[in-house]
């Protein structure tokens, strides 16, 4: 019991982390790309890098915090019209080929030697060295605390019945939550939005019942990073919302199905996948810098594997959808983390030790991956409907 | 449609275009008293075949104008010439070609749309993971909230996007796509797909049409509705181009042909004399066309050496056409 207890607490801290939160920022950048505008960036990790370095560097050499976020930002933008204009004229392929060698030749020239006082070379830049000015800007103060105090614990001394009942409760929350989300429990509009958000507010708390998370208020990895992160991921989300649902995103959709129907009806195709390009890789820059602060800049954490975790977590939560990104993120740090720890505490040393666990834990999400896109391939929120025009 | 595209068309009476038509010189190239669209030496070669090389066209406003040539006579390579999708050889030797007097010689596609001409495809492009009504709002022009940074501020656009939606639901009615409107477009079938794809193209509210194969693949039934809709588009003032194999759609609807055989343009004229040409039944059936393949007198030696003389003689004319044409 204990042991379910301890792994489920542990993907309960993994899905809140701020490098969670990170990577959620960056799918969704992706998704821009990939999701509405058809563009295959496979150099999503070299946006983060530079929305990283630009804003470690310029504040290890002592330039105020906000304007290494611009400075970040400015690289990522530079970078997506470096790479734009030679291939958006082209067919697709050609920008994937250039974005992931671009990624690459950004990380190779991050760790050379030469670099060490701007990028520390191989070692990075500690976090150290940029993390102050974020930190002292929270509003958390010291000492640490439990987000939601009132836990199982509290309840008859954290008894097993009280754990297991909860978690069946939750299991049903969520099923409700999908059964009202998908129209079959027969209410519409206001009722239906009302009925969705009291099963998710719920189900919420009740995670919060049942998996205490204890955490430094501001510290290195406290819950001042991962409040920022997570309004963060919050704001992006309602960002991209407004900006699929307006003509700009119908353009988006337009150049992803046709570009040369789009183009015979008077739209300018190139510029239209560079502004798609550019808003994509801002998040992604955006991304990067979370995904430092509470580690260090280092650019082998940020290679190929990142760009292609992305992309597992865009097509598990479904591409072309709002949300998608942030639950992909999600399912796939939790349940990552989740199937490390089961295999660790479940199967003897002898037969795999800890570290194998870690390599067993992204085979068993290749896998994953495989059975999504064969079985459903449109992902967790994806639109089947669509898929059955698939071109 | 909304009012003020509605212009009445003085070629909207059948006895003017006809006697417009009669007063048009019926030779490849000839000029025309209000054209919209002027070529002039257009010449596109991949590698060393030569796929269009039209010396001049003129395309009167305000008739249905058809484009007729055998299989590889260069028609949609011509299409995609003038509209933008390809770049001729020609281009910087002295390639011109304008619409409603216009310069487009280095403009692309999208600004040619702009400008008024919008084209469709032989393949018809409908955008297949979306709906109806989302194609169809694609097309209209001057969008704000196609702005990067106004289509975040729903207010700024919630007006237009309303006129838009208005007047493609009259589209759509007048197409009879309107209970398809939520449909994904994929889930059409090809006929109807083409007859979106024309509503799309007619969002912009262009000046000139232009239909590659628009009868394609299209059912007989449908066939005749969409020849209602071209002829209704003519009467309310637009100018129609388009490329036909089917001689029995070119000659029920269009006032004027420009046939178009290896790439140049050997032949125009009214659409009921067209036909009688020599030069387009030589295009369409083979100088030969009169003569039996399976006449034994044919294998003479005498009868290959007269075929032999006859084709040397025509490449020797062509020659001297061409040299003619480069002292020019």
């Amino acid at each position: 019991m204990d042991t379910i207890q301890g792994i489920l607490n542990g993907m309960m801290r993994e899905t809140l982390s701020p490098q969670t939160a990170a990577v959620a920022i960056a799918v969704i950048g992706l998704n821009i790309h990939l999701g509405f505008t058809g563009l295959l960036n496979f150099g999503q990790a070299g946006f983060m890098l530079l929305g990283a370095y630009g804003m470690a560097i310029s504040v290890w050499h002592g330039l105020p915090f906000a304007v290494g976020i611009l400075f970040g930002l400015g690289a990522a933008l530079i970078f997506a019209l470096v790479l734009g204009v030679p291939t958006l004229k082209l067919r697709g392929d050609y920008l994937a080929i250039v974005t992931i060698s671009a990624a690459e030749i950004l990380r190779y020239v991050g760790r050379s030697s030469l670099l060490s006082d701007f990028t520390g070379a191989a070692q990075g830049i500690p976090g150290s060295q940029y993390r102050t000015p974020f930190t002292s800007l929270s509003l958390f103060g010291s000492g640490s605390f439990t987000l939601w105090p009132f836990n199982y614990l509290d309840v008859a001394g954290g008894a097993a019945w009280v754990r297991i009942l909860g978690w069946i409760v939750l299991v049903a929350l969520v099923v409700g939550l999908v059964y009202v989300l998908r129209g079959k429990a027969g209410l519409a509009g206001g009722a239906k939005v009302g009925a969705a958000v009291v099963l998710g507010v719920l189900a919420v708390l009740l995670v919060f019942f049942l998996f205490p998370v204890p955490n430094q208020s501001t510290g290195v990895n406290g819950w001042w990073v991962r409040f920022v992160a997570w309004t963060l991921v919050a704001l992006c989300t309602f960002l991209v919302f407004l900006l699929v649902r307006s003509p700009w995103g119908r353009l988006l959709r337009g150049v992803r199905e046709d570009e040369d129907a789009i183009r015979s009806l008077g739209k300018n195709v190139f510029s239209i996948k560079m502004q798609a390009l550019i808003i994509g890789g801002l998040f992604g820059a955006i991304g990067g810098m979370i995904y430092v602060l509470p580690a260090s800049t280092q650019p082998d954490s940020m290679g190929r594997s990142l760009t292609f975790f992305c992309y597992t977590a865009l097509l598990i939560g479904g591409a072309a959808t709002i949300f998608g990104p942030v639950l992909g993120s999600l399912i796939f740090f939790g349940c990552r983390i989740g199937i490390k720890y089961t295999a660790s505490a479940y199967i003897p040393d002898s037969v795999m030790n800890a570290q194998q666990t870690e390599q067993f834990s992204y085979i068993v999400v290749g896998v994953a991956l495989m059975l999504i896109v064969i079985f459903r391939p449109q992902g967790i929120l994806g639109n089947k409907r669509e898929l059955r025009f698939d071109v | 449609m909304s009012e003020h595209t509605i212009t009445t068309n003085d070629m909207a009476d059948p006895a003017a275009r006809t006697a417009l038509v009669a007063t048009l010189d019926a030779t490849p190239g000839a000029s025309k008293p209000d054209p919209i669209l002027v070529v002039d030496k257009i010449v596109r070669q991949f590698g060393g075949m030569t796929a269009v090389d039209v010396g001049h066209l003129e395309v009167q406003r305000g008739i249905i104008t058809a484009l007729i040539g055998p299989n590889g006579a260069g028609k949609t390579t011509f299409f995609n010439l003038i509209t933008g999708f390809d770049k001729p050889t020609s281009a910087k030797q002295g390639a011109h070609w304008s619409f409603d007097g216009r310069k487009l010689d280095k403009t692309s596609a999208s600004s040619v749309a702009q400008a008024g001409m919008v084209r469709t495809f032989q393949l018809t492009k409908a955008l297949s993971r979306m709906t109806v009504i989302e194609n169809m709002m694609l097309g209209a022009q001057n969008q704000a909230g196609e702005n990067l940074f106004k289509s975040m501020f729903h207010g700024v656009w919630r007006a237009q996007e309303r006129e838009i939606e208005a007047k493609a639901d009259e589209l759509l009615d007048r197409f009879k796509l309107l209970e398809k409107k939520h449909d994904y477009a994929g889930s059409l079938s090809g006929g109807q797909r083409k007859l979106l794809e024309m509503a799309r193209a007619l969002m912009s509210d262009p000046k000139m049409i232009m239909l590659d194969e628009p009868m394609a693949g299209v059912n007989p039934a449908l066939t005749q509705s969409l020849l209602g809709h071209i002829q209704t588009l003519r009467d309310e003032g637009m100018t129609v181009l388009f490329v036909e194999h089917d001689m029995h759609v070119v000659r029920h609807i269009s006032d004027w042909v420009a046939v178009m055989a290896e790439g140049r343009l050997v032949a125009e004229g009214a659409a009921d004399t067209v036909m009688s040409n020599p030069a387009v039944i030589d295009a369409y059936l083979g100088a030969h066309h009169d003569t039996d393949l399976g006449d034994d007198a044919l294998l003479s030696d005498d009868a290959l050496e007269e075929i032999e003389a006859e084709v040397a003689a025509e490449e020797a004319e062509r020659q001297a056409e061409e040299q003619a044409e480069g002292l020019r």
